[in-house]
Order: C-alpha cells, then sequence, then structure tokens
C-alpha cells in the first residue's frame, strides 16, 4: 500500500535543461570581474537542479499528493484548531494591491494597506477586550515573547526588579521557552484534580517577584478556569500583570473576552482562531493587545488615524520595547484574518464559538464509553482522553494515532499536556458537519475494538500511508540533513 | 444563522444537543462566571455576503500603488523580483498550504520532503553544512544567531555592523534585551563595515560579529577579513545575505562564516508590504544541535524505504520548555517551499543569469544616474544590485517621490530615516524586471529635477 519512494528534485537533474525564461541583457554588458573583485566572485556555481519545467510541476504536485491537509479530510488536532481554511481568503491576498506592496513606500500610496491594519488593530482589541493591539509577532510564540518583554518594561518602568513567570503545568512549552528569552524564569504550578489552575498553589508561589501568570482559558484541557476573576485578583494583588495565551480563543468569541476576565496581555494566534491556513508550519501570525497600562510598551510602529483620515505609521513611542519583526509584521496573513472576519461579523464569531463547543462537547459524550475521560463534565472547544485502559493489550495512544492514518484521518494531538497519562487531545472545530464527527467516533470505536482482539493490527500501523513507521532513532543519531549535493 | 461554512443545522444542534444531555446552547457555557460574559455584538466589522466582500478588498487593494502599476526601484531588503509562476501554482496546492506542521511523518511525506529539499538547497547556497526548516525571516533570523553564538560561546557581548538592515539591528537589539546581551555597533567607513575600528573592539568576551553582505547599502564586505578577525578571539562570524546574490557571490560559509542566515523573499516570494517572507539559517557542523527551530531529517521506515522525519527535537520548546534553544514554534514552511520552487525552476544556469541581470543592470543605472552632474556615488566599494545615490543638499523627499510616482516610478529608500549623515541619500535597487528603457527614463526623471 505505501508508495515507491519519491526522488529528489536535485536526482531529477539532467544538465541542458531549463524551466525558465529570462530576458536577454539589454543593458550594455561590462565584464563581471571589472565590477566585482575575483575574490568575492563564487568560484564554483551552486549545484542546483538542470530540470525543465513539467518536471518542476510533476515533482511538487508528486509532493502535495504525500501530504496531508485539511482540504483532505478530518483533522481534529488538539490546541491547533484546523477550521477550513476559506478560499476566498487565498484570492483576496493575492491582488496585486496587497501582495505587490513595498513597506516603504510613501505611505499616500499604501493607504488601503494601512486601513486594513488599522480596522484589523480594532477589531482584535475589540474581540479580546483590550485597548490597543501591534499586528507586528510573526507567529503565537513571537506574541508571547513580545508581550512578556511588554510585562518586563512595565515592571522595570516602575523600578519593580520581577524576573518569575508562573505558568500551569499543562501550559504550552512555548509559554516558559518565551520566559526564558524574554530574561524571565519560570515557575511551574501543578493543576489540581479537577484540571484546573490550583489556586493554594497559586497563593502559594506569587509574591513581590511575581512578572506575569500566563494562562490559556479554557486551559489545554478544554476546561474554562472558572476561578478566573478570583486567579486575576491574587496575581494582581501581588503586583504582577496576567498573559492570555490565545492558543484556546476558538471557544469564547463573543462570549467572553480575555480582558473582562482580568488579563493584561493577549495574542491571538490568527492561523488557528481566525482561519489562516498553516501553511505546513507557517506563516503564521500573533497580534497582541494591550491593557492601557501597557500600551506605551508597545513595539513600535502602531498604525494610528489622524484627525483628517489619513492612516500612518507611528513611530513616536520613546517607551517601546522596539521593534520585534522587519516591516509591519505578516501582512498577507493579516488580510487574510480581515477577510474572515468580514465574512462573520460579531453574530457570526460567537456562532462559531458556539459551535465549535458544540462540536467538542457532542464527541467527548459519544467516545465517553470507550475511553476514559479524566475530566468529565462540560468542555469548550476541545477535550482530553486518556488511552491507558489500551495498555492491558499492549497497545498505546500513539498506536491508535497510527491505525487512524489507515482510515484517512488526521490523528489527534497526542501526549500533551503532559499532566494526563496517554493523552489524546481532540479538537473538531466548528467547521465540521455532525457525519464527519459520527463517522471519526466510529473509527474510533472500531480501532478500540482491534486493540482488543488484534493489537498487532495497531503495533504495526499505519499500512496504507506513503511510508511506514519510520526510524526516528536513527534520524536523530547519524543526523541526514540535506542531501550532500555540494 | 446559516453561513457558507457552517454546517450544522438547527435538526443537528438538536440532536446533538439530546446526545449531550442539554436543551440549550447555553447550558455547555454554565462554567463561565455571569460576571465576565460578554454581553450584546461585539463591536467589530460587520459581515459582508461574497460579491460585497469582494468589492471591499478590491477596493482597499485599489488603494494602494502596486508593483503592476509602478516600476519600483525601492529594495532595501525587499525586492520586485520576478516570481515564476509556476510558484503560485504550487504554493495553492492545498495539500501544502492547509496541513499542519508535519508531526505525523507518515501522511506528511511531502512536506518533510519539501523541507529537506529547502535545507539541501540552502546549504548548496550558502555552502554551510547545516540548515534548518526556516525562521520569521532574516531579521529574526539574525537575532537567533546572535543568541546561538551566545550560547555556544558562553559569551554576552554582541558585535553588529552598522552596515546592517536598520530593522533587523533594532530586532537584535530588542532580542539581547531580553536574553540580557549586551550590543556594541561598529561605525562604517565608506560603505562597509570599518575594519580597523571591528579589530580594536574585538576581544575575548565578544560571542560574535553580525555583518551583512551585500550590506544595507548594497556594498559587498570582505567577510573574509572579518571572520579572521573574530576567529582570532574564538567568536563566530554571522553572516547575513542575500541569497539570489549567492548565484554569483562567493559563499559566505567559504569565506569563513560560521552562521550564515538571511531572508528567501527575492526566492521568488512576494513583497505582501514586507511579509510574510521567510528567513533561513545555516550553520557550520559543530553548532547543528545549538540550531533554533525544526530540522528535517533523512531515515528509512521498518521496510527499508527512504523517508523524512523531524528529528533533533531534543532541542525544542515542546520538549525542553524553559531549557529550550530557542522559543520559535514555527517555521515559514509554505514559503521555505516558494523559495524551492524557485530554486528549481531556475536552476544551476538561472541562478547565475538572474544574478548577474541584476549585477549588470544596477550597474548600468548607477552609471546613468551619476552622469546627470547633480548625483554622486559616495561609496565606492563593489556592489549586486543596490547602491547609495546622493543627491544634492536641501531638498524635499515626500515632494521628489510624489514626482517620480506622478511619471509611474516608486522612488528609491530615503537613507535619512536611519542614518542622520545621509540626509541626502538615496538607495536604489534594480532588479531584473527594470528594462533599460524605464532605468533610462527612470533618471531622466530624477535628474529633470535637479536640472
Amino acid at each position: 500500500m505505501t508508495k515507491p519512494e519519491k526522488a529528489l528534485i536535485f536526482e531529477l537533474s539532467q544538465p541542458g535543461r531549463v524551466a525558465y525564461a529570462l530576458p536577454d541583457c539589454d543593458v550594455p554588458e561590462v565584464e563581471i570581474t571589472e565590477l566585482i573583485p575575483a575574490s568575492y566572485l563564487r568560484s564554483v556555481p551552486a549545484a542546483l537542479p538542470e530540470v525543465y519545467e513539467v518536471d518542476v510541476i510533476r515533482h511538487y504536485t508528486e509532493l502535495s499528493r504525500r501530504n496531508f491537509g485539511i482540504d483532505n479530510g478530518f483533522y481534529p488536532l488538539g490546541s491547533c484548531t484546523m477550521k477550513y481554511n476559506p478560499k476566498i481568503n487565498e484570492d483576496v491576498a493575492r491582488f496585486s494591491g496587497f501582495a505587490k506592496i513595498h513597506p516603504y513606500q510613501p505611505e499616500e500610496t499604501i493607504q488601503g494597506a494601512l486601513e486594513l491594519l488599522y480596522t484589523l488593530q480594532n477589531d482584535i482589541a475589540a474581540l479580546t477586550g483590550m485597548d490597543q493591539v501591534t499586528l507586528q509577532p510573526a507567529a503565537g510564540a513571537h506574541g508571547e515573547w513580545t508581550g512578556l518583554m511588554m510585562i518586563r518594561a512595565y515592571h522595570e518602568s516602575r523600578g519593580d526588579s520581577r524576573t518569575k513567570v508562573i505558568v500551569p503545568d499543562s501550559s504550552h512549552g512555548t509559554n516558559p521557552a518565551s520566559a526564558t528569552v524574554a530574561g524571565l524564569e519560570t515557575i511551574t504550578i501543578p493543576s489540581n484534580a479537577r484540571g484546573h489552575v490550583d489556586l493554594d498553589a497559586l497563593r502559594a508561589v506569587v509574591g513581590s517577584d511575581t512578572a506575569a501568570l500566563m494562562l490559556t482559558n479554557p486551559n489545554t484541557l478544554g476546561l474554562f478556569e472558572e476561578q478566573i476573576v478570583e486567579i486575576a485578583r491574587i496575581v494582581h494583588e501581588a503586583g504582577g500583570l496576567l498573559y492570555y495565551d490565545g492558543a484556546n480563543s476558538n471557544a469564547i468569541m463573543g462570549i467572553t473576552r480575555p480582558g473582562d476576565m482580568g488579563f493584561d496581555v493577549v495574542h491571538l494566534n490568527l492561523h488557528k482562531t481566525m482561519s489562516t491556513p498553516h501553511g505546513g508550519g507557517g506563516p503564521g501570525a500573533g497580534p497582541v493587545g494591550v491593557k492601557q497600562l501597557l500600551i506605551p510598551f508597545l513595539p513600535k510602529p502602531i498604525v494610528i488615524q489622524r484627525q483628517d483620515g489619513i492612516f500612518t505609521f507611528d513611530h513616536e513611542r520613546p517607551h517601546s520595547i522596539g521593534r520585534v519583526k522587519a516591516y509591519y509584521g505578516n501582512f498577507g496573513i493579516l488580510v487574510r484574518a480581515y477577510t474572515y472576519i468580514r465574512t462573520y461579523g460579531p453574530e457570526g464569531l460567537r456562532h462559531v464559538s458556539q459551535l465549535a463547543v458544540l462540536n467538542a462537547n457532542y464527541m467527548m459524550h459519544r467516545l465517553a464509553p470507550y475511553f476514559h475521560v479524566p475530566y468529565p463534565g462540560v468542555c469548550k472547544h476541545e477535550f482530553v482522553i486518556s488511552g491507558k485502559q489500551l495498555k492491558q493489550y499492549g497497545v498505546r495512544t500513539l498506536d491508535v494515532a497510527k491505525r487512524l492514518l489507515d482510515f484517512g484521518y488526521h490523528p489527534p494531538t497526542i501526549y500533551f499536556p503532559l499532566n494526563v497519562e496517554e493523552c489524546i487531545m481532540i479538537e473538531p472545530t466548528e467547521t465540521e458537519s455532525k457525519e464527519t464527527l459520527d463517522a471519526f467516533i466510529d473509527t474510533m470505536i472500531h480501532i478500540i475494538k482491534e486493540a482488543e482482539t488484534t493489537p498487532e493490527l495497531l503495533l504495526n500501523a499505519p499500512y496504507r500511508t506513503t511510508v511506514r513507521r519510520l526510524d526516528e532513532t536513527q534520524a536523530a543519531r547519524k543526523p541526514v540533513l540535506n542531501c550532500s549535493c555540494n | 444563522m446559516k453561513h457558507r461554512y457552517l454546517p450544522l443545522t438547527p435538526k443537528d444542534q438538536t440532536e446533538m444537543m439530546r446526545t449531550i444531555g442539554i436543551d440549550a446552547m447555553e447550558q455547555l457555557f454554565q462554567d463561565i462566571p455571569q460576571e465576565i460574559r460578554y454581553q450584546g455584538n461585539l463591536p467589530i466589522s460587520e459581515a459582508l455576503d461574497e460579491i460585497s466582500l469582494l468589492r471591499h478588498m478590491r477596493q482597499l487593494a485599489g488603494k494602494n500603488a502596486d508593483f503592476d502599476q509602478y516600476s519600483s526601484f525601492l529594495g532595501a531588503g525587499l525586492y520586485d523580483h520576478h516570481i515564476p509562476v509556476v510558484i503560485n501554482h504550487i504554493i495553492s496546492r492545498s495539500e501544502f498550504y492547509t496541513a499542519y506542521t508535519p508531526y505525523q511523518p507518515e501522511i506528511s511525506q511531502g512536506e518533510l520532503q519539501a523541507i529537506f529539499e529547502f535545507q539541501s538547497f540552502i546549504c548548496e547556497l550558502t555552502g554551510m553544512a547545516v540548515a534548518n526548516a526556516s525562521m520569521y525571516d532574516g531579521a529574526t533570523a539574525l537575532a537567533e544567531a546572535a543568541a546561538l553564538a551566545s550560547g555556544a560561546t558562553k559569551r554576552k557581548q554582541i558585535i553588529l555592523s552598522r552596515t546592517i538592515h536598520p530593522e533587523a539591528r533594532q530586532i537584535v537589539h530588542s532580542t539581547a534585551r531580553g536574553l540580557h546581551l549586551e550590543v556594541v555597533e561598529i561605525e562604517d567607513l565608506d560603505g562597509v563595515t570599518n575594519l580597523e575600528q571591528l579589530a580594536t573592539c574585538v576581544t575575548n568576551n565578544c560571542a560574535a560579529v553580525l555583518v551583512q553582505s551585500p550590506n544595507f547599502f548594497g556594498c559587498i564586505e570582505d567577510v573574509k577579513a572579518i571572520a579572521d578577525i573574530i576567529h582570532q578571539h574564538k567568536g563566530l562570524c554571522v553572516v547575513s545575505t542575500n541569497p539570489l546574490s549567492l548565484g554569483i557571490l562567493e559563499r559566505p560559509g567559504h569565506l569563513g562564516a560560521d552562521v550564515v542566515v538571511g531572508d528567501a523573499q527575492p526566492l521568488g516570494i512576494a513583497a505582501s508590504l514586507g511579509g510574510p517572507t521567510c528567513g533561513f539559517f545555516a550553520v557550520t557542523e559543530p553548532y547543528m544541535r545549538k540550531m533554533p527551530g525544526r530540522i528535517v531529517g533523512q531515515t528509512v521506515d521498518r521496510e527499508g524505504q527512504r523517508g523524512f522525519v523531524l528529528t533533533l527535537q531534543a532541542r525544542e520548546q515542546h520538549i525542553r520548555r524553559e531549557k529550550a534553544t530557542s522559543n520559535i514554534c514555527s517555521n515559514q514552511a509554505l514559503l521555505a517551499l516558494s523559495a524551492s520552487v524557485y530554486l528549481s525552476t531556475m536552476g544551476k544556469q538561472g541562478l547565475q543569469d538572474v544574478a548577474r541581470l541584476n549585477l549588470q543592470k544596477a550597474h548600468y543605472a548607477a552609471q546613468r544616474l551619476t552622469q546627470h552632474a547633480a548625483f554622486s556615488r559616495p561609496f565606492l566599494a563593489p556592489f549586486f544590485n543596490e547602491f547609495v545615490l546622493k543627491l544634492p543638499d536641501r531638498w524635499d523627499m515626500s515632494q521628489l517621490q510624489k514626482n517620480l510616482l506622478e511619471s509611474g516610478y516608486i522612488g528609491g529608500y530615503h537613507l535619512g530615516r536611519d542614518y542622520p549623515e545621509l540626509q541626502n541619500h538615496m538607495l536604489i535597487a534594480v532588479t531584473e524586471r527594470r528594462t533599460r528603457t524605464e532605468i533610462d527614463q527612470f533618471a531622466a526623471v530624477l535628474g529633470g529635477m535637479f536640472p
């Protein structure tokens, strides 16, 4: 069932073939060595493939056929919000007036782009309950770092040397990693038996050194932190600030806002909540919103509208943490996110969150008889189940995930969060139909039966994919990281 | 409400709620305290039907002057190169663009192989041993290189040449503040890094020297000399480069660079107001396990067939958390794919040809412009496709840009924005897209303003 090896593009090379058509040089040519000293010139041409256009198209088309995206099928990857990526977003981002413009053009020649950025800043501020937004950060982790740098700058501006960032044990790995690169130290606190922040554990660690608490809400278990107002009070009373990791915002749009919960900083992952494509790993965008007290520290520039209606970049921000991204962020992604917001409007976005939550709860209830559900009750946009009961058959969560591949599904997130044994984290999103959910659930039940009767079927899965299970140990022990064409 | 992306009918919703054991959607949100519930509709942009939305977006796009309507001589790190038409067809394949990170290798071999090929392309271009799967952009890649150097040498000082892109320098400064690193900037002399000053500044406390070549002024730096200086003190030489220039310019890896970074935008990526582009990051063998970001490696499956996986993940945030080499969690996979398709399309000969066209046209433009008595070139170092033009003192930049626009040209970058001593200097980029006629007319229009 697997496919034969696919040659590398370099392996298709035949001297003499070309896939380009450049113009002839229409200016008087000068000998290169008269323009550039020989010691600066490349002694050997880059050994790039020599192929013709059909080779290029067939090669990459075949690679695409060995890849699985949302358009290929159900992709319930928890915490990644793999919702449908609307096609109008793609078309619009390719308009010449968006794709073929330069950030250093005179501002009067990019007023349409600035208007879009300005409107998106305001929409995100309203959606999150924040007072001002920067669109610069390129991704969620980049937004986290930006937010923490602002928090650090805020405390420093008050002569307050606070260095500790508190994160729950269920947090995304980027949270503590971002704290480190922002020059701060992480304190990890355990969750309580119900999967929530343990208030006693929180009280035990907050103090005069607390810079911030980082939280997702709903958290990575898909549970809403019901005590959020109290949590915010505890942190604020100790002089710390609250950072909202917006990875799970798809559950709450128009229903509740981080700003109203007490958060001071929030980032949104536009490639999750706002439907922009994940691109096989990027590009994304991670805008950051802040409350009034942090506005002076926002990265510069910010787009503002002058009294006369003209949009302009405001560079005069003396307390800014500086620039975090070249130019003005991932504009092409911002265009897509704005387009998305305009397909829904305020009522539509609330409906999106309601249906995302409905889908998740429906799946959880239907799967509950077959899997251990560590946190029963109501979930938000995602939920976790545990595959620990399968261990009696010698099967692990990983094997269930690999078996799902044979049925044409992208598996859920597995082994995260770290505090749930044999964790399976499922996020269906709102763009999946009941039939799709039912078919997936039936497949999961079928796989459980297989585990009971023929566990080796799971242990050796997948069978119907491009390749079988790969030797990751060999990849790491003897790294082969390029084709050594040089 | 009905919406084209939403499948659940009222009947579906009722059935699903019955399965869950609730009567109203509201019950799914009862865990959210009343005091923080949002009442009413958010004050955000209203919904539009598809026809109105397309009209609205065309209207916004129409307010921008784009490269289809104007001939651009603006570069400064982001260029109007030809994008071969095949690229858009490949990156529009939704198997690529709607996929997440290839964490499930069995169904992600396409993306993994594409990244492996990208890493191979970058190694081949730069002359380095190892490259990663890409970074946000060239500027953040440079900042990450500073972090790598500090971690690898256990030193806290970074030396930064003032000829590096000003925004990249700002990002290095922001990053350095985060990591408690000290940054020392080296002045330029005649458009290139002042080597004498560099030699006196470099000590055994320096983690790295960061340079850009071709630099922000378009001038080619003496990378070998710079590498020699820092290597005497056992620091790292970090070079930021324009990958298209490597069609004719020597590989930084052969000039002594330990880390090579840059932005792949010239390789078939739209300017798009500056993003998204794609940073690349390559190192010599000893720094392989200190690299930030994702890396794809070759391996075999259980039947012995070649396959690819994400590897060396013990460096990364989802494993190491606060001890990771970086907090980066994504890459720019789709744009790395654009760059790979570009390099496949141009191939061995095409990349040399396009680089040569840039070189020749830029030099022709420089010669043409400096024929005018009012213009001169202050920096005489060799350059690739971009150069600095000195205009007469006392002129109004915005008026000048306006005049150029009226004639159909987007002018160069005003260097006075970042370099106070270069108030009346313009950075002019000339790519293979500019014709001789455009160059001649641009020179005539600009010259006409200074009779």
